[in-house]
């Protein structure tokens, strides 16, 4: 079982920086998550962050992301949120519990709870960078104020990744 | 053939339960149940809370986006919608037969697809139900005490759906979102290299397929009584089936199937699903409810999904599923099995068919193909049918003459198995919960029998603006205690 595990996640997961921005594209502000990850990929262009950040997403997490996690030294999770007062928070994550017993789609601290049980040895610092988001109507582009939250987050980023060793 | 709990005499004077949102199954759903002053239910229901406009969203979009557009849909089987949008779409650019490769490329994708899905809901969303039973703690009857008490089965769970993915990813082009399939075939098939790393843990694969058969086998014979009673309904079935009469998941004929087994229709061709087709509205409900036309609306409600699929087909193309299949018929004797927690064990049997299909077409030179892509004659009209993991999906597109979509309709494999489902809640609240004090382990019960479907409500919905959502709590004398209410626009409005 080991060495499967170990080669589905050399497919992907070998530079130490992953970014895992998650939502529907297709819904509103959930896009915020993929739209950060779009605009950070534009960003780091051929740069040297590209040879050190990978940069996923899906449209949520789920129990094999932890897969995803391995090996890393730093995640930062991205998603669209309606708890921010500000256009954007950025926070260590806690793994913790989940108590909902939902485990359809996984909160990040759940999934960062999980990764801690299947993989006790790794180290990885886990982030949580929220969006603000305000609507999430199919088929509905970025409401105005979201645009802006992203572009403070996207430009937050960024000087974090370039400027963090 | 619908049960006396749909609608109670008189509603107004019952108090209402509501179990919001159902947990561990896809999307959101609500369930009401109306009790007498005696705590006797009088009435249950399967609701739909979320509405998805997706039809409308797909209205006015050009017919070549469709493949990729309806991956959005859903979030859990994208890759069900991009293959149905895809036959579809071959239908409109007047290509009959794709090409083999292109074929082949297509059915890696969906076997994929099929082995994650079903693993994700049996390790992830069911197996804390089977393993743990319906009254254990709820801080523990999650996927975290799957992986608590059993760990090394968790991690197979993860590696199975890991492994499913990456078939997806070395087909589609992509983790998600992928374009592997377009109008007329496929933009990309595999390279040695790529088969070659998916060859190597297949064997792998097949083993642990085989392994979950046994543990569901070994748990559903552990209560033999249980699993066959509960929530089980007598239903006509429809699946796909090819030309002789097998499981079949990516291209066949319809058949349909009464509870008996007595065939109502065989090797029909999708295209010609509104012959034999018809979906009822019902006033309480934003899922509609497909029904056998032969039959009417009281007598043709089916089931599909893996255990419709098991029981409609003659055999399994696949050595050791069709082993397990041999297996798993007996169980009624013969007869139609209709335990709907049998469904889990048919699950894992297409899931070890799939597993096996997987490594018979990545020894299939076809696969490494370039002849990928044919044209044909554009046409107005497309319709894509396939077994999506939850059962039978139809696209159905009509395009004016600049190629932009005029009209959409899906039908998904969730809201077929609609009356089915609310059959199977009146069934367990009939005979389980009636007379009880109402506990959580207890509505946790109605809970498993719908996660037995593994519906995924999130895309099964499509009335637009047809009602705004109401949820009422009523006592026995008929007072409103609280309400809450869903406008169309999405607005909420909480009060009494």
């Amino acid at each position: 079982m080991q060495i499967l595990m170990q080669r589905l996640i050399e497919t992907a997961a070998t530079k130490p920086v992953l970014i895992f921005a998650y939502g529907n594209p297709s819904r509103g502000d959930d896009a915020l998550g993929p739209q950060l990850l779009q605009r950070l990929a534009e960003k780091i262009g051929h740069s040297d962050l590209h040879s050190r950040v990978e940069l996923l997403t899906d449209f949520q997490l789920q129990i094999e992301h932890t897969l995803d996690m391995e090996n890393r030294q730093q995640v930062v999770f991205a998603d669209a949120s309606i708890k921010p007062e500000k256009a954007f928070s950025f926070s260590r994550l806690e793994g913790k519990k989940d108590v909902s017993y939902s485990s359809h789609a996984m909160s990040p601290e759940s999934l960062l709870n999980l990764f801690q049980q299947l993989h006790p040895h790794d180290s990885a610092e886990v982030f949580l960078l929220a969006i603000r988001g305000y609507r999430f109507d199919l088929g509905q582009p970025l409401t105005q104020q979201a645009e802006i939250n992203l572009e403070q987050a996207v430009d937050y980023l960024y000087q974090r990744l370039v400027f963090t060793p | 053939m619908i049960s006396n709990l749909e609608t109670a005499e008189n509603p107004e004077k019952l108090k209402r339960v509501v179990i919001e949102p159902l947990t561990r199954v896809e999307g959101h759903g609500k369930v009401t149940l109306l009790l007498d002053e005696n705590k006797q239910i009088q009435q249950a229901r399967l609701h739909i809370v979320e509405f998805r406009g997706f039809e409308k969203f797909i209205q006015g979009r050009p017919y070549w986006e469709l493949p990729v557009l309806v991956q959005r849909l859903c979030g859990i089987c994208p890759v069900s919608h991009h293959l149905a949008a895809a036959k579809a779409t071959d239908m409109l650019v007047g290509v009959k037969q794709i090409t083999p490769t292109a074929e082949k490329i297509r059915r890696l994708m969906h076997f994929g697809q099929t082995l994650q899905s079903h693993a994700l809901h049996f390790f992830h969303l069911s197996s804390p139900d089977l393993l743990f039973g319906y009254d254990d703690e709820v801080r523990h009857r999650n996927i975290i005490g799957v992986i608590e008490d059993y760990p090394e089965l968790a991690k197979k769970g993860v590696l199975l759906r890991k492994y499913g993915q990456e078939v997806i990813r070395l087909t589609a082009g992509k983790r998600v979102h992928g374009t592997g399939a377009i109008p007329g075939g496929v933009n990309k098939s595999l390279n040695t290299d790529d088969r070659n790393y998916l060859q190597k843990d297949i064997k792998q694969i097949i083993e642990w397929g085989e392994d979950a058969v046994e543990l569901i086998k070994t748990i559903y014979h552990e209560h033999p009584d249980y699993h066959r009673d509960f929530a089980s309904i007598q239903s006509n079935s429809m699946s796909l089936v090819n030309a002789r009469g097998e499981h079949e998941l990516y291209q066949g004929g319809l058949r349909a199937r009464d509870a008996q087994g007595e065939n109502i229709f065989d090797h029909v061709d999708g295209v010609r699903y509104e012959d034999y087709l018809c979906e009822a509205v019902k006033p309480w409900s934003y899922m509609k409810f497909p029904f056998i036309q032969s039959l009417g609306q009281e007598q043709g409600w089916y089931r599909v999904g893996p255990l419709a699929r098991i029981n409609n087909c003659e055999s399994l193309s696949t050595e050791r599923a069709e082993q397990q299949r041999l297996e798993f018929m007996p169980l009624e004797n013969g007869q139609p099995v209709h335990a709907t927690l049998a469904t889990h064990w048919a699950r894992m049997i297409e899931l070890l068919h799939c597993a096996e299909a997987i490594e018979q077409l990545l020894h299939d030179e076809d696969i490494l193909g370039h002849d990928l892509l044919l044209k044909g004659d554009m046409q107005a009209r497309g319709i894509g049918v396939i077994e999506a993991p939850r059962g039978t999906l139809f696209h159905h597109y009509e395009i004016d003459g600049d190629g932009v979509v005029q009209k959409a309709n899906l039908i998904v494999s969730t809201t077929q198995n609609n009356q089915a489902i609310n059959e199977s809640i009146r069934q367990v609240a009939n005979n389980y919960l009636s007379g009880h004090e109402l506990t959580e382990p207890m509505l946790n019960q109605i809970e498993v029998a719908i996660r037995a479907y593994d519906p995924c409500l999130s895309c099964a919905t499509h009335a637009l603006g047809k009602m705004p959502l109401e949820i009422e709590l009523l006592d026995a004398d008929g007072n409103s205690l609280s309400r809450i209410r869903k406008q169309a626009s999405g607005e909420i409005c909480l009060g009494r």
